[in-house]
């Protein structure tokens, strides 16, 4: 027990400082830790958990809550939050702490300029991987890019669009 | 800070805001409801901010939405602050998953639920369609220039359709996009 929450936060923190550009990237390591090197559960329950942190409102990144709670119950589920979001959270808060305080300086504008465009790309590159990897239907992509078009250039609620796109594909399998 | 275009909300204010956009994302798409919170509803931020604190919390390894809210929560209010957004994004959603987790633990075999996965799925292909949304609505009202759009799509690019690691493809765009930057300062 004691042996699986020293293990669940190392693995955690260690992802947690590589998951550069969002929780989404190291989903794969994740699955290697848990179902190959721990055995902590099958590819198959893995996998349902991907799609329950999925479907679950908040952040996809609470995935590991599941891992947690399969692999050593509630402790490891607190185990497994910890050690996903601390290490994150704290250089997040230096970061802005060290951010207000250039708010004046001459150096912050110019950053300020050259993260616009690096933010922007970063959405359009991690919305197309994530599609990549998850939509393996062409009704998924028309629905992705109807969407996009919505959402960009209207002011159509977000939850019609959500409600929309469940409907869409739920008329597609009848 | 005396900022003119925004407001100073409080501790709570924050907690709530943060709550609605944690209770709002199912599927994801949580950047595009943070912007429309705090920015669009609230107006705690304006673009410009809310740009720049999305960019770092790219860039800083982890959850990028967690990342967000922290950030966010240390702009308008400090520590306190950053513990509202960072427990209002994910007190209730983690109650859900833990509820979620537990009856698919005790059910074992899950009925597959063809009906639900399906619908599932096109949820998820809307929040993505949102973020990507979100990217141009951005871009349009903060990107003047060509540069910056060269950037835009060279990133775009390089990691949505060539796959390469973002650290690298970082380590070359973050100095050219400084670079143009500065050379275009003053303007």
């Amino acid at each position: 027990m004691t042996t699986t929450l020293i293990q669940l936060a190392m693995l955690f923190s260690f992802l947690s400082m590589l998951a550069f550009g969002g929780g989404a990237g190291v989903i794969p390591d994740m699955q290697h830790a848990a179902v190959d090197v721990y055995g902590w559960m099958t590819a198959r329950e893995f996998l349902d958990m991907f799609a329950i942190s999925r479907a679950a409102p908040g952040p996809g990144s609470q995935i590991v809550v599941l891992i947690g709670q399969k692999a050593a119950g509630l402790p490891g589920a607190a185990v497994s939050f910890v050690a996903m979001f601390l290490p994150s959270t704290v250089v997040v808060y230096f970061v802005a702490r060290g951010w207000q305080r250039a708010a004046r300086s001459a150096w912050r504008s110019i950053v300020e300029y050259a993260l616009a465009p690096v933010a922007i790309g970063l959405t359009f590159a991690s919305g197309l991987a994530l599609a990549r990897g998850t939509e393996t239907d062409w009704l998924l992509w028309v629905i992705t890019a109807a969407t996009t078009g919505l959402f960009a250039f209207t002011n159509v609620h977000p939850i019609a669009l959500l409600l929309g796109g469940a409907a869409v594909m739920l008329i597609a399998g009848l | 800070m005396g900022n003119p275009t925004t407001r100073q909300p409080s501790l709570a204010a924050l907690f709530r805001g943060f709550v609605t956009i944690g209770l709002a994302s199912f599927g994801g798409g949580l950047a595009a409801w943070t912007r429309r919170e705090v920015v669009e509803r609230r107006g705690w931020l304006d673009d410009s901010q809310f740009i720049s604190g999305y960019a770092l919390s790219q860039l800083v390894p982890g959850a990028t939405n967690i990342n967000l809210a922290v950030f966010i929560g240390t702009q308008l209010r400090g520590l306190p602050g950053a513990f509202a957004c960072f427990w209002g994004l994910t007190l209730v959603p983690l109650i859900i998953v833990l509820i979620l987790g537990a009856i698919y633990f005790g059910v074992q075999n899950m009925p597959s639920g063809e009906w639900f996965s399906r619908g599932l799925s096109g949820m998820g292909a809307v929040a993505i369609g949102m973020n990507l949304g979100l990217g141009i609505r951005l871009a349009r009202r903060n990107l003047r220039g060509v540069p910056p759009f060269l950037i835009v799509t060279g990133i775009t690019l390089a990691i949505g359709i060539l796959g390469f690691r973002l650290p690298y493809v970082l380590a070359i765009a973050m100095p050219v996009s400084l670079l143009i930057a500065w050379l275009s300062r003053g303007r």
